[in-house]
């Protein structure tokens, strides 16, 4: 169903509420490890990352520029990290991600799939350095986790499409 | 396509301006913040723990409710099955039962026969205390560590450093409490070491986590040990931790020096876990002596 055709009279959210979603949506795609999965390899995909390079990609100003911070905070409370792990990691990701755009000036999808997937490499790298020590045999069980995290990306950018278009700020 | 970003000026408003320049150094200020919390979390600090608990505290009752959920769905397969596969299953169990029942009768010999000689010895009791018995709701399922949630905390008596098992073997160990909740440090985590000793010669060793689910077993001898397949290892006492006895793993392939074993627990199998007291708690602290003039 198209903008066109949704009723135009009907009353939009408010600002504050609109702007909630977006985090509100990262947090709880973090929180998918309450799920009652005793994992003995790490098989979820972190999907409060893949939530987070959705918004950013497709709605560039729906996230502060610093709201990666806040988000890593709480991610790292939930997902077994140490502390501070996902806050360097999402912000340098943010700020890479920056760069990129200022070169790269005119984006289509399989270009944004692309920062995405060299996103989550980085993301998924960086987490393992910095939790496990070096002789940890996870390392085939990660790449598999990475995978599946880039496979994901086209199923949550339609989730944030969707979203964008409820919430009445396409 | 989206519109490339320099058609979002920001323009003559300083507002604007100021705002974006804000927004850049509140974003550098993150990242400066993550490095730091990143360095001050090899510390290990309380507050952290704390922290992570209190979010674990709201986490670990939806996750209980959606396990229990799990399970009321789970019962139609699982009863779909039993009657299927009922007639085949007695036989197995009957043929378990004949081959266990001799063995059970030796061990309670066994068994008597060591309390009488430790009574005798006046060594130390070796019973395990359970504290409480409480289940694993959620674990860290995307990260390279092992951990689990388990949904019962201090207000259940449960302590940080007490040995968690189930029905096979050992666990993990609680790391951090909440009053809800606890943190497990599952066997399988590569920063997970338990003393534990060959069952059959009481040889000593180190059981370390590899990360993915098995362990290595490794030798603190510093001759030439081999470890044969099948090799049963328990939990040996040392450290004061761990009560001994407790099974832990099995070796999966000979080798020498350090070899592949597979934990006798399966956490994602486990319908209960017990979480029992420490083997050889610390002493109380003391209070400082006045030192005596030495004469």
């Amino acid at each position: 169903m198209s903008q066109a055709d949704a009723n135009p009279f009907e009353p939009k959210l408010t600002p504050g509420r609109a702007r909630m979603i977006p985090w509100l949506t990262v947090v709880g795609g973090s929180a998918c490890t309450a799920l009652p999965l005793i994992a003995t390899v790490p098989i979820l995909p972190p999907l409060g990352l893949v939530m987070l390079l959705a918004w950013r990609l497709l709605a560039r100003f729906a996230l502060r520029p610093w709201a990666a911070a806040p988000l890593g905070l709480f991610d790292d409370l939930v997902s077994g990290q140490p502390l501070g792990s996902a806050v360097l990691i999402w912000s340098v990701i943010f700020l890479a991600i920056d760069l990129v755009e200022s070169r790269l000036v005119f984006r289509d999808f399989w270009q944004d799939w692309l920062i995405a997937a060299g996103a989550t490499l980085f993301a998924i790298i960086m987490g393992r350095v910095l939790a496990l020590p070096i002789g940890a045999r996870v390392d085939g069980a990660m790449l598999a986790q990475a995978a599946a995290t880039i496979l994901l990306f086209p199923i949550a950018t339609r989730f944030v499409a969707w979203i964008d278009r409820k919430r009445g700020m396409v | 396509m989206v519109a490339p970003v320099r058609d979002r000026r920001t323009g003559f408003s300083r507002r604007r301006q100021y705002g974006q320049f804000l927004g850049y150094v509140l974003a550098v200020a993150g990242l400066v913040v993550g490095a730091v919390l990143l360095v001050v979390s090899q510390f290990n600090p309380p507050l952290f723990a704390g922290l992570r608990m209190g979010v674990a505290t709201v986490t670990v009752p939806a996750s209980s409710a959606m396990m229990s959920l799990r399970d009321a769905v789970a019962i139609v397969p699982d009863a779909i099955n039993g009657w299927v596969f009922a007639h085949a299953e007695n036989e197995r169990m009957k043929a378990e039962l004949a081959v266990s029942r001799p063995l059970l009768m030796r061990a309670r010999t066994i068994a008597y026969d060591n309390r009488r000689l430790r009574r005798l010895l006046d060594l130390r009791d070796r019973d395990e205390q359970v504290v409480t018995a409480a289940r694993l709701v959620s674990s860290t399922a995307s990260s390279g560590r092992r951990f689990a949630l388990l949904d019962a905390g201090r207000l259940s008596g449960v302590q940080p450093g007490m040995p968690v098992r189930g029905p096979d073997g050992l666990v993990g160990r609680v790391v951090e409490t909440g009053p809800n909740a606890a943190r497990v440090l599952l066997l399988s985590d590569a920063a997970s070491i338990v003393p534990v000793r060959r069952t059959r010669d009481g040889m000593p060793a180190l059981a370390v986590g590899r990360g993915d689910g098995a362990l290595d077993i490794r030798s603190v001898d510093t001759t030439n040990v081999r470890f044969g397949a099948g090799e049963l290892f328990v939990t040996s006492g040392t450290g004061g931790l761990y009560v001994p006895g407790i099974p832990v793993a099995r070796v999966a392939r000979a080798g020498m020096d350090t070899v592949l074993a597979h934990p006798l627990a399966q956490p994602d199998r486990l319908d209960f876990a017990i979480v029992s007291r420490v083997f050889v708690p610390l002493p109380p602290a003391r209070p400082a002596q006045a030192v005596t003039p030495q004469p």
